[in-house]
């Protein structure tokens, strides 16, 4: 099937979470996902966004990138900010912490990202930004029931 | 009994339970607004018990676990109970994995969870 690319710049409101993550599953949809393939990388794509909007540019406004690649049966999806960065990655990874629990965060949205996709690396510098990266082949793992 | 609807989420009020009967997806812009609406409703009706009804809600991620984790500590100290109901396989994924299950109780329906109270 080869590769297929698409770059999705929008300003960091909440209520582009939701239009972020259906052009992500509608990209995605070519490679013929399960339902649970398409809910896994909406909520992976949800926490990703939200993260970006919360803790990268909080009171700010900015923008936020999503660069998506399919490349046969597996997809990258990239989430971009310019934001204020992650001082730790592997704390803010761990479950249930969280910066912001007066915002009720629960501190699970890395755990979701990491459980519901096949890998992702998060690459991120103080004051300058963070990229989060995750891949999963879709139809890959047909055998194997997760949860 | 009481009926307040809004745009998309309704809420009831029986006794001292508050009923909120979610539609379409839990995110973080949703739950924001939620948070709010609910808690008027909890402080000015005096509630003790909530029951998320889920049977309109197809999508949720971290930030409804967040929502609902907040309104538990609000009734928990009066001795509030929080049940969910009516909840799809994807959000049950997102309830099991959060460890939700261990503070709050699912039933297949509202009328199941007002009897269970």
């Amino acid at each position: 099937m080869g590769a297929n690319e698409m770059t999705l710049e929008f300003d960091s409101k909440s209520q582009n979470e939701s239009f972020a993550r259906l052009v992500v599953a509608a990209f995605t949809a070519r490679l013929n996902p399960t339902i649970e393939e398409i809910a896994d990388i909406k909520t992976a794509v949800s926490e990703a966004v939200t993260n970006a909007i919360i803790h990268g540019y909080g009171k700010e406004e900015g923008k936020i990138q999503i660069k998506c690649r399919t490349l046969d049966q597996e997809l990258m999806v990239e989430v971009i900010d310019q934001g204020v960065g992650i001082e730790d990655i592997e704390k803010a990874k761990e479950p249930m912490y969280t910066t912001r629990p007066e915002w009720e965060r629960s501190g699970m949205g890395f755990v979701f990202m990491e459980t519901f996709m096949d890998s992702l690396e998060v690459e991120s510098q103080v004051d300058k930004g963070t990229t989060i990266r995750m891949k999963k082949k879709i139809g890959g793992d047909k055998g194997e029931k997760r949860g | 009994m009481k009926h307040l609807t809004e745009s998309k989420t309704s809420f009831q009020i029986m006794d001292q339970c508050l009923v909120i009967y979610m539609k379409d997806e839990l995110d973080h812009h949703e739950a924001l607004a939620l948070r709010e609406r609910s808690d008027k409703l909890i402080d000015k009706e005096n509630i003790k018990h909530i029951i998320f009804d889920f049977k309109g809600v197809d999508f949720m991620d971290s930030s409804g676990i967040g929502m609902i984790m907040g309104r538990y500590k609000k009734v928990i100290f009066i001795g509030g109970k929080v049940t969910v109901t009516s909840v799809n396989s994807s959000v049950d994924r997102i309830f099991r994995l959060s460890g939700l299950y261990k503070i709050i109780e699912k039933y297949n329906t509202v009328k199941e969870a007002l009897e269970a109270l």
